[in-house]
């Protein structure tokens, strides 16, 4: 074996993925996990553990995996974080954990996150759960919505013995793991459901279908229904559009309501009642995870499919791998491409997106390459379905009907950075809710810090 | 689960139901919707709120039957769960400050507009309900609207019932004659809320629709709803479901309700076939 790279992992062929919902990566089996945690140097001062916005103790899980006691390595995973199988599919491990390896300086890093996901779903298959909390506290934490934050929140503040509730607004919990991300990266029977189950099992409690600023408010739960603290994670859901002509046509989706449709509603599965008008030929306008998501699912969906970015390749924000994996299966980039317009039939759908072409000036003082329209470029996209991928940025439903939380100019909750203390006492915001659109991870390190913060205020108040 | 605690056919094809949802009914205003799934594999529906009861812990809704998801609803009965009830979600009807206002509903449109007549009513605004159908099988709540409004104008579009016209012309009238309203309230088919914007603004009447466009989430993460209203785009759901009648952009919003009306079509004769076959 050539110690330099990673063991390859194995995934479904491209030709065949593309035309089905399974889950791309096949992950390692116990021999291949065995072998590539072989490589880790099991550093003295590991520098990956600095990378994980959770700290988990990487080299001391890997040691598991390469003594062959996956459930072990499991065991230390879950000392860290609450959704193992889903950071190890979902994670941008090159920017994170994986950047920092050692043997990455020369040659490939060790594959952290596929043995994190080796074994998360090891210990799914052979049925073993984390550890249960045995101390009770006897005091309620509210926490609103049920994504990545507040699912870590959630666990965290229960092994420390609170009384835990977690408010979702929608049907199911797990808020982008379940709307967002598509079965073909994270699989939702068996991961997500998984995951979320071993949260409840914790005694953590997830009511579903309540709306907070409507159903009921943060000032109601604190006051009358005796919750001591409050953390919101109700991350960033509102989509952004361009604001160009033709954008309210029929065939163009926010990227939210075209995952929402297929991935939470299963619009894929004809067994299931949502529709989806998924397109013959469609423009995804964006280069984020969520861009990439969106086109591979339309693929998936029958349709030819393009990805139109206002920069170049270099400059996509959406992790490689799925750049790679979305290339692969025949998405066609088009890059320094701006949308100008969407072009409308006599019926109100979409015809076609009119673009013009963009050139990228020298980085300003920010570091970025600022796109600009080259002089009469403008040509015309055939398209019956657009896309838009814009970002998103956070509801201010909650926000606004509750005293004295506040926003900034961006609309996310003003929170401390290290704790999540917003301005109003009791109450703790972390994740997209705080920093506008980022990853999962971030997410679950803010929650994680933000538990660590309420047992202390809380503590501190007994 | 929500249960369905009573279940009232008030036409052949409009349905009521009382649904057992305590945490909807202690916030619900007039103006006001729900989100329902029949089961699991359901879809999001979104229904306005009809009434509600805080004390007994109920909602009421009214439904007509038009696609493959109400027609299996009005196939529950009284007893049955609903897999999900979500709400109240949207912004209240603004009743504040208004001494006499006009209140045109069309067709299911009018359950709708019931509460809303009601809570006028309740706070001693004149109010004058115009409500109006294709014919007198299809009335709905006349007793409601007579007992709960100053005046009552029942048009129907053959003349099988109150008046032979369309509700237009009774708001035409009235305004002519010389009422002076405050606000007019318009809830129902997109056309008519569109006619009857058309009619006050040529009279200066300040007006507002109740929008019903396609919805999902309802909670504002996906825009499906979306609106151009005095050439902003909006989302119903959030900002909604009722704007300033003549700032929308009716034209496009009936365009954006047929989006799939081909899926809601075939997905209608699915569930009729498999609901006959039951039957025998």
């Amino acid at each position: 074996m050539d110690v330099l790279k990673k063991v390859p992992v194995r995934e479904q062929d491209p030709q065949v993925r593309a035309h089905n919902f399974e889950e791309v990566c096949l992950g390692y089996d116990e021999k291949e996990a065995k072998l590539e945690a072989s490589r880790c140097l099991k550093c003295m001062n590991a520098r990956c553990i600095a990378g994980c916005p959770v700290n988990i103790d990487i080299p001391g899980f890997i040691r598991e995996i390469e003594k062959g006691n996956p459930e072990g390595a499991y065991k230390v995973l879950s000392n860290y974080t609450a959704l193992p199988a889903v950071c190890g599919r979902v994670c941008p491990q090159e920017t994170q954990c994986e950047e920092r390896c050692i043997r990455g300086i020369k040659g490939e890093p060790v594959s952290i996150g596929k043995l994190e996901r080796f074994a998360a779903d090891w210990a799914r298959e052979n049925n073993i759960k984390p550890d249960l909390p045995t101390e009770k506290k006897n005091m309620k934490v509210a926490v609103i919505g049920s994504g990545p934050a507040s699912l870590t929140c959630a666990g965290d503040l229960a092994k420390l013995g609170y009384e835990v509730t977690i408010f979702e607004a929608l049907h199911e919990p797990g808020g982008v793991l379940v709307y967002g991300i598509p079965e073909f990266r994270l699989p939702k029977e068996t991961v997500v459901k998984t995951e979320i189950e071993n949260v409840k099992a914790l005694g953590v409690k997830i009511e579903t279908n309540v709306v907070i600023g409507k159903s009921i408010t943060i000032d109601e739960l604190m006051e009358e229904e005796g919750y001591r603290a409050v953390f919101i994670g109700s991350g960033a859901g509102l989509p952004k559009f361009m604001g160009i002509p033709g954008e309210n046509a029929n065939g163009v989706f926010s990227a939210n309501e075209y995952l929402t449709r297929n991935n939470l509603m299963k619009a894929f599965d004809a067994s299931y009642d949502t529709p989806i008008a998924a397109g013959q030929t469609v423009a995804v306008v964006g280069g984020g995870n969520v861009a990439m998501d969106a086109a591979r699912t339309a693929l998936r969906l029958g349709a030819k499919v393009y990805i139109v970015y206002r920069r170049s390749e270099e400059e996509l924000p959406a992790r490689v791998e799925e750049v790679h994996h979305a290339k692969e299966e025949g998405i066609i980039f088009k890059f320094l491409t701006n949308p100008t317009e969407i072009l409308v039939d006599d019926n109100g759908w979409v015809k076609g997106m009119k673009c013009e072409e963009m050139e990228l000036l020298e980085p300003d003082a920010s570091g970025r390459r600022r796109p600009v329209p080259r002089k009469d470029s403008e040509f015309e996209l055939p398209v019956d379905t657009v896309i838009m991928s814009l970002g998103t940025s956070p509801n201010p439903m909650i926000s606004s009907t509750t005293k004295g939380l506040d926003l900034n100019k961006y609309n996310c909750i003003i929170a401390d950075e290290e704790t999540g203390q917003t301005t109003k006492e009791g109450v703790f915001a972390g994740g997209d809710a705080v920093i506008g659109a980022a990853t999962v991870i971030l997410a679950m390190g803010a929650g994680k810090k933000a538990a660590i913060a309420i047992d202390k205020y809380l503590t501190d108040r007994q | 689960m929500y249960k369905i605690l009573k279940k009232k056919i008030l036409n052949p094809t409009v349905t009521l139901m009382e649904i057992d949802a305590p945490l909807v009914a202690k916030k619900a205003q007039p103006g006001q919707f729900i989100i329902l799934r029949t089961d699991e594999n359901g879809e999001r529906v979104p229904l306005t709120i009809a009434d509600y009861n805080r004390e007994k812990g109920t909602v009421t809704i009214i439904f007509q039957i038009v696609g493959a998801t109400t027609e299996a609803l009005n196939h529950m009965e009284a007893g049955d769960d609903l897999h999900d009830f979500v709400g109240p979600l949207g912004q209240a009807t603004h009743t504040e400050g208004k001494k006499k206002v006009a209140v045109v509903g069309g067709g299911v449109g009018c359950a709708i507009a019931y509460p809303v007549v009601k809570k006028f009513h309740e706070q001693g605004t004149e109010v004058h309900a115009i409500v109006g159908f294709r014919n007198k099988d299809l009335v709905i709540l006349e007793e409601e609207f007579k007992d709960n409004s100053s005046k009552l104008f029942l048009m129907s579009d053959d003349g099988s019932c109150g008046e032979k016209g369309l509700v237009t012309d009774a708001l035409k009238r009235l305004i002519e004659s010389g009422e002076k309203y405050d606000e007019v309230i318009t809830i129902g088919p997109l056309i008519m809320m569109k006619f009857v914007s058309k009619l006050t603004k040529e009279y200066g009447i300040k007006t507002v629709a109740s929008m019903n466009p396609v919805m999902i989430d309802g909670t504002g993460m996906c825009g499906g709803c979306r609106l151009t209203v005095g050439g902003k785009t909006k989302f119903a759901c959030v900002d909604g479901p009722e704007f300033d009648a003549h700032e929308i952009d009716f034209d496009e919003a009936m365009e954006r309700s047929t989006m799939y009306r081909t899926f809601e079509r075939n997905a209608h004769e699915e569930t009729c076939n498999l609901l006959v076959k039951e039957v025998r």
